[in-house]
């Protein structure tokens, strides 16, 4: 359409390859608006009303609330609004810490890997890997074992005498643990924001939380790990050599050299990263449901909690859009910083 | 991270206008005639469960002429939830006490329970527990209640007798110093309001009023309960199963760490599987200013939306007769809902006489709606009673049922 010049006629037949053009993509707009767009709008409905689950939400009677499930989420003083901010500061820590972790492990993995010094390079790289392709319900069974209270962790601590938290039932922050505060300060305990306290905001992730950090770094970094290698092994040994020749240390080329090559391989690294961890579910599901005291609620399990339990599918599908709202706008934040520190 | 709620949601949406019957659904459903083909879900306990209601349930279908699929469930509340939405829930399904409310409030559930022959039968606690806006809703399967397990082994040790098992809260009190004093940790409690709540019903306090429509959680009763449970963990004659290392009361229980704990009969089972050798006794809790405990129960749910309503309550018919009943607690070890069994009950199993003497007085779950998150909230308030003002606890308690029940 763009082609068509205005004052210029139109090509016979231009209008015909149009046609054609759409004949052959409407298989997949056809899938994509039903399974997609569709869905997308009608939860979107749903999220502007308080439709209770019973029946089909697009009949009358199904009252419509406008954006007051949205609103509650920030405004009204209640348990809604309390477990939502809740969630999100449980997330935020989750997301700080398994985000640059995980791209530091991925990317230190694949560059042992790439080594040409390492024997066995194949058997390491599918070791890595595999966690990746393990399903991650099986992987949480696994680790719920080993975190256990008599679990694998728990007897390893216990050889060195050490006596390990009951990972799972442990919901004190690591933040006021590391700090060895028990007793809030009243400046942080009485006053706060979104009906959390500065004090339950700083609190860090708890110990069970950590737990399941340290699960979900240990499975993605795997899949990370394969993109920083296909990118590492896209560099030209010319660059390096050049660099070598310039007198380029190891550590220099490293920074001069590889990073900035890698940089849209860390961008992608970090989207998914974020994306990814924004929306943690599974785990949370098999393992915690949000116990201990809510500290591994996230916001995405509470909206499935919502819906599914209290059978309050408006305020469930709007947690939903709120949490993909967070996504895209960190996602835009993070392209602009990595565009401006390139220009 | 692979199934995202979102889109979760957006299929069920899809779902309930793509496989309804149009966008404009008739209220009442429309029910076919002749022999019915019943589904029914369960949330089982186990595969003697899943046999044992296999097997009645075929039993029932050659006799009547009907045919039944038992399904026993994964999740049966995302699958219930999921079926709702959908439109098209099984016939018959387990509900659970603490959910029925949910499902009763948004018109899920076809209120039949009347229909039953001898309805007065079911104990009246299980009745009120089934009961909204008046109406009986659904006929209860079993129940078990809460009783308090001693450890006969360290009983002794400790130089106790039959007699000093305790009545009263003080006795509690009094017998639990003395196994302290003996370097016996005396009381295993669960950290949930579905344990220290029993102490609110000792007290005369609970968390709603009978009907569900008002919140009662700030009452001088539940006060006194908490900071009775409250002292007796803070003096160190109860503690909670993490200090013990244990995952649930029972555990701790059956390694011997604790004297007592208060359990439901379900710990038979869990013991005799884990922890053979133990040797315990089961008697009915210490009461407050009145006894009490707390009942938990399931229904046979029957669907609103069933095309075979009377196939539907024809087997649950079947199925909560007192001799069908007997048949499941042996199976299965669940005690029987109608009072009629109680005596051939425990009969055949004269140790649970404290488990279902408690039905007389016993509390069913929280009958409202939207309580789901006020309770979890509740129990992350109890998992650190000890640090907590009681007080505060309850006064948020309250604050967040009101907000719940829309007072």
């Amino acid at each position: 359409m763009r082609r068509r010049r205005a004052g210029l006629p139109a090509r016979r037949g231009h209008l015909r390859d149009d046609v054609t053009g759409w004949l052959f993509a409407a298989p997949v707009v056809v899938i994509l608006g039903v399974f997609l767009l569709l869905p997308i709008l009608m939860a979107m409905w749903v999220s502007l009303t308080s439709w209770n689950g019973q029946g089909s939400p697009f009949k009358g009677g199904v009252p419509f609330v406008g954006l007051d499930n949205y609103s509650r989420l920030f405004t009204r003083d209640d348990l809604a609004r309390q477990d939502f901010m809740t969630s999100i500061r449980n997330n935020v820590y989750y997301v700080a810490i398994v985000v640059p972790l995980q791209t530091v492990l991925a990317l230190g993995l694949a560059l042992v890997v790439n080594s040409r010094l390492l024997k066995g390079r194949s058997f390491f790289r599918s070791a890595f890997f595999f966690p990746s392709v393990t399903s991650s319900v099986a992987v949480s069974v696994v680790f719920l074992f080993i975190f256990g209270n008599s679990g694998a962790l728990a007897q390893l601590l216990g050889f060195f005498g050490v006596k390990g938290p009951e990972w799972f039932s442990d919901s004190r922050g690591v933040l006021h643990l590391l700090l060895g505060v028990d007793t809030p300060p009243a400046a942080l305990a009485d006053h706060g924001v979104f009906g959390l306290s500065w004090w339950e905001w700083l609190s860090g992730p708890s110990v069970a939380m950590c737990a399941i950090i340290a699960l979900v770094v240990w499975t993605t970094s795997g899949t990370f790990m394969l993109m920083f290698l296909a990118a590492l092994q896209d560099i030209p040994v010319t660059l390096e050599e050049a660099a070598m020749l310039d007198g380029a240390g190891r550590r220099q080329r490293f920074r001069y050299v590889t990073l900035p090559m890698l940089r849209p391989t860390m961008f992608l690294v970090l989207t998914l990263g974020l994306i990814g961890t924004w929306q943690v579910f599974d785990q949370i599901y098999v393992m915690s449901q949000g116990a201990p005291a809510k500290t591994t609620l996230t916001p995405a399990f509470l909206s499935y909690r919502t819906a599914f339990r209290d059978f309050d599918y408006g305020a469930g599908t709007a947690i939903s859009f709120v949490l993909f709202l967070i996504i895209v706008l960190l996602t835009l934040f993070q392209r602009r910083v990595m565009r401006e520190r390139r220009g | 991270m692979k199934l995202h709620p979102l889109a979760a949601l957006a299929a069920t949406a899809l779902a309930a206008t793509a496989c309804g019957s149009g966008f404009e659904e008739p209220e009442a459903a429309p029910q076919s005639s002749g022999p019915a083909s019943l589904r029914v879900l369960i949330a089982s306990s186990g595969d003697p469960e899943t046999a044992a209601v296999k097997d009645a349930a075929a039993a029932w279908a050659g006799s009547s002429g009907n045919q039944v699929t038992v399904t026993p469930a994964q999740d049966i509340h995302q699958q219930l939830g999921q079926a709702f939405a959908g439109g098209n829930p099984p016939d018959v399904f387990y509900v659970d006490a603490s959910r029925f409310a949910d499902y009763a409030s948004v018109g899920a559930l076809e209120p039949y329970a009347d229909k039953i022959s001898d309805p007065d039968d079911f104990y009246p606690s299980l009745r009120t527990t089934f009961t909204r806006d008046g109406k009986f809703y659904c006929a209860p399967k079993d129940f078990s209640t809460l009783a308090l397990i001693v450890n006969e082994g360290l009983w002794k040790k400790a130089g106790l007798g039959e007699a000093d098992v305790p009545k009263t809260w003080d006795e509690l009190t009094a017998v639990a110093g003395r196994l302290k004093a003996e370097g016996i940790t005396p009381l295993a409690l669960g950290d949930t309001r579905d344990r220290i709540g029993a102490f609110m019903v000792q007290a005369g306090g609970w968390i709603t009023s009978p009907d569900g429509k008002r919140a009662t959680g700030d009452s001088p009763e539940n006060l006194k309960a908490l900071e009775y449970v409250r002292s007796l963990l803070k003096d160190k004659l109860a503690a909670y199963p993490k200090q013990l290392s244990a995952s649930w009361p029972g555990e701790a229980f059956g390694k011997g760490k604790a004297a007592m704990t208060i359990e439901g009969n379900w710990i038979k089972g869990a013991l005799k599987a884990d922890y053979p050798d133990i040797r315990y006794k089961a008697y009915e809790l210490p009461q407050g200013a009145e006894q009490g405990t707390l009942s938990f129960t399931n229904c046979w749910g029957i669907a609103a939306k069933s095309p075979s309503k009377t196939a539907a309550v024809a087997f649950v018919e079947a199925m909560t007769k007192a001799e069908q009943q007997m048949t499941f607690a042996k199976e299965f070890g669940v005690m029987p809902s109608r009072q009629s069994a109680k005596d051939a009950y425990t009969k055949e199993f004269p140790a649970d006489t404290a488990f279902v003497n408690g039905a007389a007085y016993a509390q069913g779950p929280v009958n409202a709606p939207k309580m789901d998150s006020v309770l979890a909230d509740l129990d992350a308030g109890l998992q650190q009673l000890t640090a907590q003002d009681p007080k505060a606890l309850l006064a948020r308690l309250q604050k967040n049922t009101q907000s719940a029940l829309g007072e």
